[in-house]
């Protein structure tokens, strides 16, 4: 019995790790894919090739790549070794999940016709109240159902950050499989499974709640 | 005084030249109804004269007030944009009204911005939006939705949408209200009531500028009539000219057209 609650001890400890970087990855991430966002639709070309240019290469390459390149590149290339390994850990999370994020902004943004725009405009808004009072809101509506994925999605990615040495559920599961415990790794699976649980229950309020209109 | 001038109105977009020179004036009260085939440019025009558009040359004049000049190259200020977009209302063809917002929300939300800018408002704020709502409660009566303004656009016929566009339209009270093909995206039984409402605005001289191709309807609502013809005007007058005696054959050919 002392084993089992050593075993659940230490495996709520890495959960909670995994919450850590899963919530101050939202929390920065969701934001900075706004100002992503901005970039790739501006009209300032230099700022939209520049944030295009980020997209692809975020998307284009795997997070675990990212993780290690965020962790030694600043030491290897300017001589500032980055000393926590969770920064690193956050820093390439934030970066990732903002460019996808960003597109996601995007093609919510996109799908919003000129009418409403031009509807506000002509009643005499100004942008800034276009966009917050008219435009923002139907965008949300939008794009909860792909954030939604994408949020549980990163759930799981959070256990990436194992490949830095961050002690991370599956981390902590592994020292038990090392001592030929092969149920802990396995229980791991039930944290991810509960949390997502609780997101996908969320999000399907959410989505109700935003159901009260059409289109 | 004109109450709208509109002076040599040029407008490309690339290669095709939609507006060639349009001028016309309104006076006070007057309904203005704009007739012309597909292409003709009526949209780009009533654009135009929204700022939707930026006209490539030309004059517009409120009250004898120059508020646009494309010879001008000057940037206005936001406070400029706002003061002659607010001379202006628009009701569009496809209503373009807000989905999240009910029907009361959608008439008062311009009003309520706008009034953030008064001095008093920090003061005055409960008694100012109290006023606001009466005020947009009122219009939804007179278009007949008194009883649907805590409905939401996508719960309103496309006849309803139109109407409470008018009413959203109507609570800036704008001095000159403008109407691109209002019952185009209507069913054919839903025109009506559109056209009843826009027909009791007129018997209370608002100043209006319609772009329709309901001839009867422009008949009796218009007191002078304009026919474009590629990005031109070719005639104007009173209706029973207009229509009912053409001078020019492009006018002649294209009412040939919508009789049969
Ligand atoms: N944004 C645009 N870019 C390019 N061409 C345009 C644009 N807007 C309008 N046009 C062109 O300008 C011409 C006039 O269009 P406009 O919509 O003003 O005509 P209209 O008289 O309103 O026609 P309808 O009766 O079909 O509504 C058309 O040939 C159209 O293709
Ligand atoms: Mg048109």
């Amino acid at each position: 019995m002392g084993r089992f609650n050593e075993v659940v001890l230490s495996l709520c400890d890495g959960f909670k790790v995994n919450c850590i970087i899963f919530v101050l990855t939202l929390a920065m991430a969701v934001p900075l894919g706004l100002i992503v966002t901005f970039g790739s639709m501006s009209n300032f070309k230099p700022l939209k090739w520049l944030s295009k240019t980020f997209v692809w290469i975020i998307r284009g390459t795997p997070l675990m790549l990212q993780l290690c390149v965020v962790l030694y590149a600043p030491g290897l290339l300017f001589d500032i070794p980055i000393r926590s390994r969770m920064t690193a850990v956050l820093i390439a999370f934030v970066i990732n999940y903002a460019a996808y994020f960003s597109e996601i902004y995007r093609g919510g943004i996109e799908s919003i016709s000129r009418g409403q725009y031009e509807a506000g405009q002509v009643l005499g808004l100004t942008k800034t109240q276009v966009f917050f009072k008219v435009v923002l809101f139907q965008v949300i509506k939008r794009v909860i159902p792909a954030m939604g994925n994408e949020i549980i999605t990163l759930v799981k990615d959070t256990s990436l950050a194992r490949i830095v040495a961050v002690s991370e559920i599956i981390m902590c599961a592994e020292r038990f499989t090392k001592q030929g415990l092969i149920w802990p790794l396995f229980s791991t699976g039930l944290f991810f499974l509960a949390f997502c649980g609780i997101l996908t229950l969320l999000f399907g309020y959410i989505e109700k709640k935003l159901d009260y209109y059409k289109g | 005084m004109s109450i709208l001038e509109v002076k040599n109105i040029h407008k490309s977009f690339g290669k095709t030249k939609v507006l060639q020179g349009v001028d016309f004036t309104m006076e006070q009260g007057e309904v203005l109804v704009i007739l012309g085939s597909s292409g003709s440019g009526k949209t780009t025009l009533l654009r135009c004269l929204n700022f939707l558009e930026t006209a490539d040359k030309g004059k517009i004049l409120v009250d004898g007030h120059l508020i646009f000049d494309a010879d001008n190259k000057q940037k206005p200020t936001r406070a400029e944009i706002r003061e002659r977009q607010l001379n202006f209302g628009l009701v569009f063809q496809s209503f373009n009204l807000f989905p999240q917002y009910s029907a009361l929300e959608n008439v008062t939300l311009a009003p309520k911005l706008l009034a953030k800018e008064r001095a008093d408002f920090k003061k005055n704020k409960a008694a100012i939006y109290d006023e606001i709502e009466k005020s947009a409660i009122a219009l939804l009566d007179d278009v007949g939705l008194k009883d649907k303004m805590n409905n939401y656009p996508c719960e309103l016929s496309g006849g309803q949408q139109q109407r409470v566009s008018i009413a959203r339209a109507m609570a800036q009270d704008p001095k000159i209200l403008f109407f691109d093909e209002p019952t185009s995206a209507l069913d054919p039984e839903l025109t009506g009531e559109v056209l009843k409402i826009i027909r009791s605005l007129a018997a209370e001289h608002k100043t209006m500028v319609i772009v329709t191709h309901e001839i009867e309807f422009a008949r009796n609502v218009a007191d002078k009539i304009v026919f474009m013809s590629e990005g031109v005007i070719v005639e104007q007058g009173a209706p029973e000219e207009v229509i009912d005696h053409p001078k020019q054959e492009r006018t002649r050919a294209f009412l040939n057209k919508l009789s049969k």
